[in-house]
């Protein structure tokens, strides 16, 4: 009885949903077919459609898309490298805890992008700017779930497994770390969405010829809204599929295997 | 302890020092701190750093207390209502993953370069986390606070003001604070693009053009100063008067 009624539920939820989205782009066509705006600046959705298939068919949507991947992986792979260590670093040892914090807690109101027009004096527009400032964006979150997780790590464990006849490295390896996990896991989920909104804003202000970011803004200098939506289109649909498939995936093959966070929470 | 706090600032400001002083960089590109802390001095007698943190700071009032009214009001109607759920949870998953710059350009499309697209910008970034917070605490109020207050002879109104205000607002406060660190990081992005006549931003990006690197530095250690005045005075303050004081957070 209660179980059809909750399918009946979802079935309802499911329906609304669909006829709410199916509604809010009956609107946007009709406001977009009615002419009160220029057909440049509000394009129909068949039209965004087809230049997006166009993009992605010859390409350059895909090589765009590749240039911004890349700045992402290369900024989050190396706020990754100083993060996690550091993060531990300060999570075990008391002085590199009182000479790291302050200085993280200090940079850290700032944003990300603040940091764009100094990096283009010093290092010139392109490449660089773009994943240091991804570098920089990633590199908090990463670095304060990092020490909060190794200090969070339950210290009976750590006796127990020291009573047990664990050496310092075992230690390290079997208990602070599958401990830490799920807190460094998701400063890795928030670092990449970090990145992925800083590494938009540095391709415009940094303008580099390619990437995701940079074809939105030189969309705005020809007027072409289709390939502004097409582009941000394309932006919503990595940074989903990376929070879904990538993060959901390590977070199943690691702290859900090993019951430290329960399925029903993702 | 001070001193504890203090001393890594000084080793690095001590690094920075011998750096800027040995002439490895141009002294143009890589000012030692006192040029800094003089173009602070020199930006803010002259009323041109005043005039930009004002422009900048009511530009982020504006737009975060837009989305704050809207965002508490859709995420309310979302928590209460499964009609109103249904129908803003798809197109709010869908508008939320998307990073705010990257609408920066359609909005200057359409409202034009200036205020308009910055203000607009920062409260439809600033929202969704409002939105999804808000929703999350309604939903979060114990079923049993509920039912015991109906049992208690509660009306409708009382029962949203004595017990679900109250207790959907540990979510809604941490929303808001969301909300307006997510503000700050846009707007400061946002004033970049649009070449708004005054902003913190529009300092630091304009001073590139001649080189001001002392300029720059003194803007982005202004706008660190900002960010974490917002969160240290504002919302910690607000979280001690309300529920930490009522007991709901500690």
């Amino acid at each position: 009885m209660t179980a059809t009624t909750a399918r009946i539920e979802r079935a309802t939820s499911a329906y609304r949903a669909g006829l709410t989205l199916l509604l809010a782009a009956a609107c946007y066509e009709a406001v977009a077919r009615s002419g009160a705006f220029p057909a440049a600046l509000l394009p129909t959705l068949p039209k965004v459609a087809s230049t997006l298939w166009a993009l992605l068919l010859d390409g350059t949507m895909l090589e765009h898309a590749g240039y911004t991947m890349y700045r992402v992986l290369v900024g989050l792979a190396l706020a990754v490298a100083v993060a996690l260590p550091l993060g531990i670093l300060m999570g075990r040892f008391r002085p590199v805890e009182n000479f790291f914090l302050p200085l993280a807690s200090a940079l850290m109101p700032i944003p990300s992008l603040a940091w764009v027009p100094v990096f283009i004096l010093w290092f010139g527009l392109g490449n660089t700017v773009a994943i240091l400032i991804v570098f920089y964006a990633a590199l908090f979150p990463m670095l304060l779930n990092t020490w909060s997780g190794v200090r969070a790590v339950n210290p009976l464990w750590l006796r127990a497994a020291g009573a047990m006849g664990a050496d310092e490295r075992a230690l390290f390896w079997k208990v602070i770390i599958p401990g830490a996990s799920p807190f460094i896991i998701t400063g890795l989920r928030q670092a990449f969405l970090r990145a992925w909104i800083a590494v938009v804003g540095a391709e415009m202000l940094a303008a580099s010829d390619w990437g995701l970011g940079w074809v939105i803004f030189d969309a705005k200098e020809f007027l072409n809204a289709d390939v502004m939506l097409a582009a941000l289109a394309v932006i919503g649909a990595i940074g989903f599929l990376f929070e879904r498939l990538v993060f959901g995936s390590i977070e199943r093959a690691t702290v859900m295997r090993w019951g430290m966070v329960r399925t029903a929470k993702g | 302890m001070v001193a504890r706090t203090a001393f890594p600032f000084l080793v690095v400001a001590l690094a920075w020092e011998v750096t800027a002083h040995l002439g490895i960089f141009p002294r143009k590109l890589f000012p030692p701190l006192e040029e800094v802390a003089a173009a602070l001095v020199r930006l803010t007698a002259d009323g041109v750093l005043p005039h930009h943190v004002l422009d900048t700071l009511l530009r982020l009032l504006a737009g975060f207390a837009l989305a704050a009214v809207a965002g508490v009001a859709i995420g309310f109607a979302m928590g209460r209502s499964r009609r109103a759920e249904d129908v803003f949870l798809p197109l709010v998953s869908i508008g939320a993953p998307i990073p705010g710059l990257a609408y920066a350009p359609l909005f200057l499309l359409w409202f034009g370069l200036g205020n308009m697209t910055a203000v607009w910008l920062v409260a439809f970034v600033s929202a969704f986390p409002i939105i999804f917070n808000t929703w999350t605490g309604v939903k979060a109020v114990k079923d049993i606070w509920v039912r015991s207050a109906q049992a208690m002879g509660a009306d409708n109104r009382r029962l949203l003001h004595h017990v679900i205000l109250p207790g959907a607002l540990p979510y809604v406060l941490t929303g808001l604070r969301l909300g307006l660190a997510q503000a700050w990081r846009i707007l400061v992005g946002v004033e970049m693009l649009a070449a708004v006549s005054w902003g913190l931003g529009w300092m630091i990006f304009g001073a590139r053009e001649f080189l001001n690197t002392d300029v720059m530095l003194a803007g982005v250690a202004v706008i660190g100063a900002i960010g974490l005045a917002l969160e240290k005075l504002v919302f910690q303050r607000l979280e001690q008067y309300t529920v930490v004081r009522w007991g709901m957070m500690s």
